[in-house]
């Protein structure tokens, strides 16, 4: 079988499989699936072009996530205008002094030499430390007081604010769509400063210091409240498509869901589902062409000369540090378009939800099992994996009713056995996983 | 000033649960490292291991509930902690067989063992979540204190009061035990020596007639003792969930690299480092700095450098730092 029948026949697999789940979960699951899918694929594109091109291990894949996450309440909220007067500027008076200590700092290391070095930079960091927690709290303390219970953030840069109908009703803010460039942005910011100090690092140091990294940003998510309102969470981000109530108090919209013979509140919910199916597809294409250039130009080959001999290309006069900084900026702030994306769709940011296993290990497996370093694998990684990830559970809840049919009602082993079917999820991963290192170890559709 | 109840209060909210964490790090690190040394990957699935052999002991712990037996006044699990180490010897040995002993063949690069070893993670994360459930689960009984901290005041007179939990006193008994057993194998048995070897330098040590299928197999029984006790005295001083434990691979790792990865003494020294650099740094320190100020000085804050939940930040801080300063750890590390 030539590959392009092959690889055809694989996307159309995900196509039987989501149509499947349409015809027998309904077509809002199918379409929730592929929303996912669809997002789930950008991650892999990004994870693919650091590992899959440049073979750098980054299992801080949620990290960039939740920066792009946070993106969307620093772009589609509106502004909280009490917290900006009340402590707004010496919070941020305090971050550029804490910025500055460690600039101060590294700026004496070069310059100092012996002693007075090591002095003078500790001296400057236990100084300047003091001097920002001062300033840096009781700004926080100031926005963290203005009506902590609804707000207590600083908000985002959304003056246009929501936009409503005569009626009242809400309608779509198209500028939340801005928060997915600026979700890559941060990411690429990060990656920035991770890259600067981590890059040099060996692959599993980098690795563990990706993987902490990850953990920091998630902890500043959670305790800076001023930010995005920690675990308190950030409810009613703004929408780029219709609303659902909105299409159903709309006589247009219920005379031509009446046409199709739907009732308007599932034909609302799926015309809510398709508009983002239609945005993701959008960004996922836009990504891929763009990825697929990338791979086919000098520099995807100078890349993957990298990846295969740092050796020889350093000798070809290739700045290997330069190049692999470059990359981890581009595959890190497409994770942040993808996460700012899927903080839209759900519209809210709950950091809490931020696990490794979901957003860093999960991504990898799709990365793998589509084939690492070929752009269409990690796009069939990413949708195929994300189906088998949602679909697991209610599957291992008919198996284990299956294995459990000739045991009486009630008895214990049977209940636990079909509570555990929850766990099923991880178990399956991780088997598909070692089964594909194992036994097809370049994936799907392997790297041409 | 009041050196002594400064001292009091320091030993008893910095130094002695510094000292139980430093020691369950220290062991998990230790096995971390051994695995580094020996087969030459980071193992990503040693939290998950520990997360195994704990759930395991807990399950030994019920059963010998259920008969009755108990271990007087100290934990029953400390009973159950030989067949959750046995529990685990198997698990491991089975998945070596199973998956890594074909890419060890192979000669497959470190990162693909790395990534073969979060596969490995996933099915253990899912088989303990499977058999013990997701619940936070206490399973220390007996005696909780050796000394509360009203015994002590009564005791000194003093006005602050040191306690020592059980769990403790155990943890760094069973630590100091532990590390004496293996410092004893690998420095003075035949098997020690070839392990020792063999992670030197592997080809010299085929070359010498070490049979490194046989080395494997003792280090993978080290490892799985050393994460069952690990996770069985975290489990103890603290409390078991699947989830904390796969948390606990970042300060683990991170005292493993700080002390010079496949360096056994490195492993210890940066479990401890990384254990009182957290507490030190996410301790508020009015409490000392009362009894320390002169009255007019005394500070208004907790004096808190950090808040608790930035731990993390600090382990990998330190990590960070020692990496950029000294690649290869604070003890001389290997590096591939």
């Amino acid at each position: 079988m030539n590959p392009a029948l092959k690889n055809s026949l694989l996307f159309g697999l995900v196509a039987v499989l989501l149509i499947g789940t349409g015809f027998v979960q309904g077509w809002n699951s199918a379409l929730f699936i592929l929303n996912m899918g669809l997002v789930s694929a950008i991650l892999a594109l990004g994870v693919n072009l650091q590992w899959g091109f440049a073979g750098l291990f980054n299992i801080g894949v949620m990290g960039f996530v939740a920066l792009g996450g946070l993106a969307t309440v620093l772009v589609g909220m509106p502004p909280v205008g009490e917290a900006w007067s009340a402590g707004a500027f010496q919070v941020f008076a305090g971050l550029a002094l804490g910025a500055g200590t460690v600039v101060g700092a590294v700026f004496l290391r070069k310059k100092l030499t012996g002693r007075a070095r090591t002095f003078g930079t500790l001296a400057v960091l236990i100084v300047g430390f003091f001097v920002f927690r001062a300033v840096f709290d009781a700004g926080v303390a100031a926005v963290e007081a203005v009506n902590p219970a609804l707000t207590g953030n600083l908000g985002g840069i959304n003056i246009f604010g929501p936009h409503r109908n005569a009626a009242g009703m809400l309608l779509p803010d198209y500028f939340i769509l801005l928060a997915w460039p600026m979700g890559g942005l941060l990411a690429a910011g990060a990656a920035w400063i991770i890259g600067k100090t981590a890059l040099g690092l060996r692959s599993d140091y980098l690795a563990i210091a990706t993987l902490g990294i990850a953990e920091i940003i998630i902890a500043i998510m959670k305790n800076e409240d001023w930010l995005a309102r920690g675990v308190k969470n950030v409810n009613g981000l703004p929408r780029p498509v219709p609303y659902e109530v909105t299409l159903q108090s709309d006589p247009g919209f219920i005379a031509r869901a009446a046409s199709f013979g739907m009732d308007p509140v599932t034909a609302s919910t799926i015309y809510t589902k398709l508009c983002y199916s239609v945005l993701f597809a959008t960004v996922l294409l836009i990504l891929l062409w763009l990825a697929q250039k990338a791979l086919n130009s000098p520099w995807g080959r100078m890349m993957r000369a990298i990846r295969d001999n740092e050796t020889a290309a350093q000798a070809m006069g290739k700045n290997v540090t330069a190049r692999h900084l470059q990359i981890f900026i581009l595959g890190s702030a497409i994770c942040g378009i993808a996460g700012a994306m899927m903080t839209t769709l759900d519209g809210q940011l709950t950091p809490t939800s931020y696990q490794p296993l979901r957003f860093t290990f999960l991504v990898w497996v799709m990365v793998i099992v589509g084939g690492s370093g070929n752009n269409f694998g990690a796009v069939l990684g990413g949708m195929l994996i994300w189906w088998l990830w949602v679909q697991v559970e209610p599957m291992g809840l008919w198996f284990m009713n299956l294995l459990t049919s000739g045991l009486a009602d009630g008895s214990p082993l049977k209940e636990h056995m079909i509570e555990s079917a929850a766990h099923m999820r991880l178990l399956t991963m991780g088997v598909v996983l070692l089964l594909v290192l194992r036994f097809s170890p370049r994936g799907l559709i392997p790297e041409r | 000033m009041d050196y002594l109840n400064a001292l009091v209060a320091f030993l008893n909210f910095v130094f002695v649960p510094g000292l139980a964490y430093g020691a369950q790090l220290a062991i998990g690190a230790l096995g971390v490292t051994l695995i580094y040394g020996i087969l030459r990957f980071s193992n990503f699935a040693h939290g998950d291991t520990m997360a195994f052999g704990t759930a395991m002991t807990i399950i030994g712990t019920n059963a010998l509930l259920a008969l009755g037996i108990t271990f007087g006044p100290l934990p029953t699990a400390l009973l159950a902690l030989p067949f959750g180490i046995g529990a685990t010897i198997l698990l491991v040995l089975f998945t070596d067989w199973l998956v890594y002993k074909f890419y060890r063949d192979q000669k497959a690069k470190p990162v693909i063992l790395v990534i073969v070893s979060m596969g490995v993670m996933f099915v253990m994360n899912g088989v303990v979540r499977f058999i013990i459930g997701v619940r936070d689960i206490r399973f220390a009984d007996g005696e909780r204190f050796l000394i509360t901290a009203r015994e002590f005041k009564d005791m000194t007179g003093l006005r602050e009061g040191l306690a020592i939990k059980t769990t403790q006193a155990i943890t760094v008994v069973v630590a100091l035990i532990a590390m004496a057993l293996l410092f004893w194998f690998l420095n003075k048995t035949r098997t020690g020596k070839s392990m020792r070897a063999f992670s030197d330098n592997e080809d010299l040590a085929l070359l010498s007639g070490i049979n490194p299928d046989w080395v494997v197999k003792v280090t993978w029984m080290i490892v799985a003792a050393l994460a069952t006790t690990a996770g069985v005295l975290y489990g103890l001083d603290k409390s078991f969930k699947a989830f904390t434990y796969f948390q606990l691979l970042l300060p683990i790792f991170a005292a493993a690299i700080v002390g010079g990865l496949g360096n056994p003494l490195g492993a210890i020294a940066g479990g401890f480092v990384i254990a009182f650099s957290e507490v030190t740094i996410t301790y508020a320190w009015k409490k000392v700095l009362v009894y320390l100020m002169p009255e007019s000085l005394e500070p208004d804050g907790l004096v808190q450098l950090m808040s608790t939940d930035y731990k993390f930040a600090v382990s990998f801080a330190i990590l960070i730092i020692v990496l950029l300063f000294k690649p290869t750890g604070l003890f001389k590390g290997q590096s591939v």
